[in-house]
Parts: C-alpha cells; structure tokens; sequence
C-alpha cells in the first residue's frame, strides 16, 4: 500500500523527465518549447493528484454530507494553465521571429552564425 | 506518448502527439474529480496550444535535424540523477487519496461548508475563483493581454517591409 501510494508522484516524476530532457537535449527551438509544455502538464498533473480523495467526487456542492476533493489545486491549476499557453504563444512568436533573422530554428546553428559574426 | 515525442524528428508529428497528450491529461484530469480543469486543459492546453504551434510551425521548418549521439549523453545522465533525486524526495510526501492529508485540514473545509451561502453558487471552482481570489484572476488575464500584445510586437509588424527599404525603391 504505501509503494502503490507514491505511484502519482512517480508518473510525474517521469513526465517531468520526459520534458526536462526534451528541454536539454534538443536543438531545436520549437520541440524545446514543447518539452517545456510537458514538464508544465507534469506539475499540473502533481497538484491536482494531490487534491484528490479516494472516494471524493467533484467540488461541486449539492449535498453537504458528501466527501469533496480539495478545490484549491484545481483553481490554482486553472490559472497556471491560461498562463502556461500564454508564455507558449509568445514564445512560439520569438521562434518565429528568429527564423526570419536567422534563417534556422536550431540553437547550435544560430549560435554558430552569431560566434562568425562577432569578431 | 512524451517519450515517442522525444524520439520523432518530424516536427508535424510531435506536435500532433503533444495534442493527444494534452487531452489524455484532460482526461485524467476528469478521473481526478478536477472537472474545471480537464475542460481548460482540453480547450485550451490541447485545443488553443496545438493551433499556435501548427502555426509556427507553418512559418519555420518541419524537419529537425540529426544530430550526434555524443551530445544526448550527458543530458540523459542529468536527467536521471534529477529524477532519482526527486523519486527519493517521494518518500516523504504522504500517500495519494488519504483523506487525512495535510492539505485537506486548513481553508477547504470553510469553502466547502460556506461558500455555496456567500456567494451563492454551488460550484466551489468558480466560487474561488471569481470572487475569493479575484484579484488573482484580474492579473492572469493581465498576463494574458501582456502575452498577446507581446507577440503582435514581435510578429504582427514583421510583415511590412522596412519603410528605409520602400523609399529606396
């Protein structure tokens, strides 16, 4: 029971991961951006896990004897969520605008030319 | 499905698979009792998202290119230590589901006793949202209209030439 317990945190753990390394280990602008979108969607995944009850249903209040999961991550994750796709979206138009400077979305490529023109 | 997406070079493809992520996460949101949301998470995380990038992705390449297996070594080895230091952290946090968790003991039994007669609504998402933490919400929209007006900045005025250019002609 108590390693079946831990197993949410291990899920995201490994999503995280997954998105972390994306981050890392791509070049390229545009699949970083989307692994930092999996790491987001793996701390979602964590607070939400967390308010969860077994047994709870929905926050929804029709009657006061029912058991409630915890409504305070969901409205956190609500926002964090709107905020996550606006910080996307602007980093996707910083994207698009370096392919129009530079002729390539890949980070080693554009460091190469900006290390030739420097000197 | 994050690890195919890791795997793919065709930009498409990934895209398109972050797309069904995002709704699988939606709909574990819903197994979750987090039903506000899995609906946000599905319109706007797999709905809005996939559109914004389906876009850069029209105004840059579709391929990525190869690059040696040297250079995924050692973010692969950060990777794990990261994560085997996190699973250890896990051993401290109580365990999923229990009622008696730390976090269910504070604010949430007064939401969930007095919300429904202060504001008069019985879903306490919203309740909270809209009228406890209101001024949380104006801001994230603040964020939402900076977010906005920062990409017409750096894409909208893009597409005209440079006046310099035009009277040269």
């Amino acid at each position: 029971m108590q390693i079946l317990g831990h197993f949410n945190y291990w899920i995201f753990i490994v999503l995280m991961m997954c998105g972390f390394y994306m981050v890392i280990a791509s070049d390229n602008l545009i699949k970083k951006l989307v692994g930092l979108s999996i790491f987001q969607t793996s701390v979602f995944i964590l607070y939400i896990s967390m308010g969860k009850i077994i047994g709870g249903t929905a926050p929804i209040v029709i009657d006061k004897a029912a058991v409630y999961s915890n409504p305070l991550p969901h409205v956190l994750i609500l926002t964090a969520i709107v905020v996550g796709v606006a910080t996307t979206s602007l980093g996707l138009a910083l994207v698009v605008r370096i392919q129009e400077a530079y002729g390539t979305i890949e980070a080693d490529e554009i460091l190469a030319q900006d290390r030739d023109d420097s000197p | 499905m994050a690890v195919a997406a890791i795997r793919l070079r065709d930009l498409f493809a990934v895209v398109m698979l972050f797309g069904i992520y995002s709704f699988v996460s939606a709909s574990l949101f819903v197994v979750l009792d987090a039903v506000d949301v899995a609906f946000t998470e599905a319109s706007v995380g797999a709905g809005v998202s996939t559109v914004f990038m389906l876009g850069a992705l029209a105004l840059t390449a579709s391929k990525e290119k190869p690059k040696s297996a040297r250079k995924t070594l050692l973010p692969l080895l950060a990777v794990t230590v990261t994560g085997l230091a996190l699973v250890y952290g896990t051993w401290d946090i109580p365990a999923y589901g229990d009622p008696a968790n730390p976090i269910h003991h504070h604010l949430v039994q007064r939401f969930i006793e007095d919300s429904p007669e202060e504001i008069g609504i019985p879903n306490i998402v919203t309740s909270v949202l809209a009228s406890y933490r209101g001024y949380d919400t104006l801001g994230e929209t603040t964020v939402v209209f900076t977010a906005a007006i920062g990409v017409l900045l750096l894409i909208g005025g893009a597409r005209r030439p440079p006046s310099g250019q035009d009277d040269a002609r």
